[in-house]
């Protein structure tokens, strides 16, 4: 049960800009009033984060992952979180095994 | 004979407090598979229990830590880790300016220590309170302060049994980041504008790996979903409406 330097520091730097971007908003009160297409912009950064993150694994891995990201895409807004997964995961596992 | 309360009446304490944890629990009992998972896929990107714990424990913010686990390398890439980090979590500076105000009978102290149990979900039960009475300190701290437990138990007990699962892609485990963030981007779906941040975003992305690789994937995707955003917004219109 280590604790490498390395990735100590990470948490550490991890843990300070997310506990930034949480109080930040108490002292922006009333100067921050974003509209239209700022606002729009601003809503649009945790969807495209993630999608930056796993685009790679998705679009440029193999067939099997992108016809399984599309699967769990296809679920994703009529189930809950886990069932979602679970489509995804299983048909990776199915598709990965008809790849051979 | 007990008068019934007038609606302004000081708030008791355990009514608040029971009126927290009973919001809280549905979302508490969510949170133990997800946080199973993260402690599964810690394990398996070869952090220790008490690395991951501490993850939990210090960053407390799940869509981020998945993200810096999908982009975990060995050397650990810092700065790649707290851009994405801050950009995933840049949405906590819009919902703090919303709910701080809602806070009245907060002292700064008492918002400041808070605040750093701020997650959506405690966010989005708060901001629906808020809306028929007064938010207390007591109805917070149960609301905010107890998903921690579950999240952090959850991932302890992930990572301990993670390192006894073996290969994660043996059983399709290697996929979860990419199904579950799927999941999570669903939630930010909001029609036409979203789905112009997400195709430039993943197109920019791939595109950017492929020709480079990582890191920069990351900010590129993300910088070109959010540019997206911005072109397929109508211009003028006037949403002061607070996320």
């Amino acid at each position: 049960m280590s604790i490498d330097p390395t990735t100590l520091a990470a948490i550490l730097a991890m843990a300070a800009v997310t506990y930034l971007t949480r109080i930040a908003g108490i002292f922006l009160v009333g100067r921050l009033a974003l509209s239209g297409r700022a606002k729009a912009a601003f809503d649009a950064i945790p969807p495209a984060v993630l999608v930056s993150v796993i685009a790679p694994t998705a679009l440029a891995t193999g067939w099997p992952e992108t016809l399984a990201a599309f699967a769990a895409a296809a679920v994703a807004t009529r189930l809950p979180l886990l069932a979602t997964m679970a489509v995804g995961v299983a048909s990776v596992v199915l598709l990965r095994m008809l790849a051979g | 004979m007990n008068k019934p309360l007038a609606p302004s009446a000081p708030l008791d304490m355990p009514r608040e407090r029971a009126a927290g944890v009973r919001d809280i629990m549905p979302v508490m009992v969510a949170a133990a598979p997800i946080g199973l998972l993260f402690g599964a896929l810690c394990a398996g990107k070869g952090l220790s229990p008490a690395e991951a714990c501490l993850m939990s424990v210090l960053v407390f913010a799940g869509g981020a830590q998945f993200a810096a686990l999908e982009l975990w390398t060995w050397p650990v890439p810092v700065a790649t880790l707290v851009f994405s980090t801050l950009l995933i979590n840049a949405r906590h500076i819009l919902m703090g300016a919303s709910l701080a105000p809602k806070m009245r009978s907060f002292s700064l102290g008492q918002k400041l220590a808070g605040f750093y149990f701020l997650t959506d979900e405690s966010w989005a039960l708060a901001e629906r309170r808020a809306k028929e009475q007064p938010l207390t300190p007591a109805y917070w701290f149960a609301v905010a302060g107890l998903l921690p437990l579950s999240w952090v138990g959850s991932t302890v007990a992930g990572a301990i049994l993670g390192s006894f699962l073996g290969d994660p892609s043996r059983i399709g485990a290697d996929f979860a980041f990419t199904a579950l963030f799927i999941g999570l981007v669903a939630g930010f779906w909001n029609g036409r504008v979203s789905a112009a941040a997400i195709g430039a975003s993943a197109a920019a992305s791939a595109a950017i790996y492929l020709a480079f690789g990582p890191p920069w994937h990351v900010a590129a995707g993300a910088l070109s979903g959010i540019a997206a955003a911005y072109v397929a917004a109508p211009a003028g219109t006037n949403a002061a409406e607070a996320a």
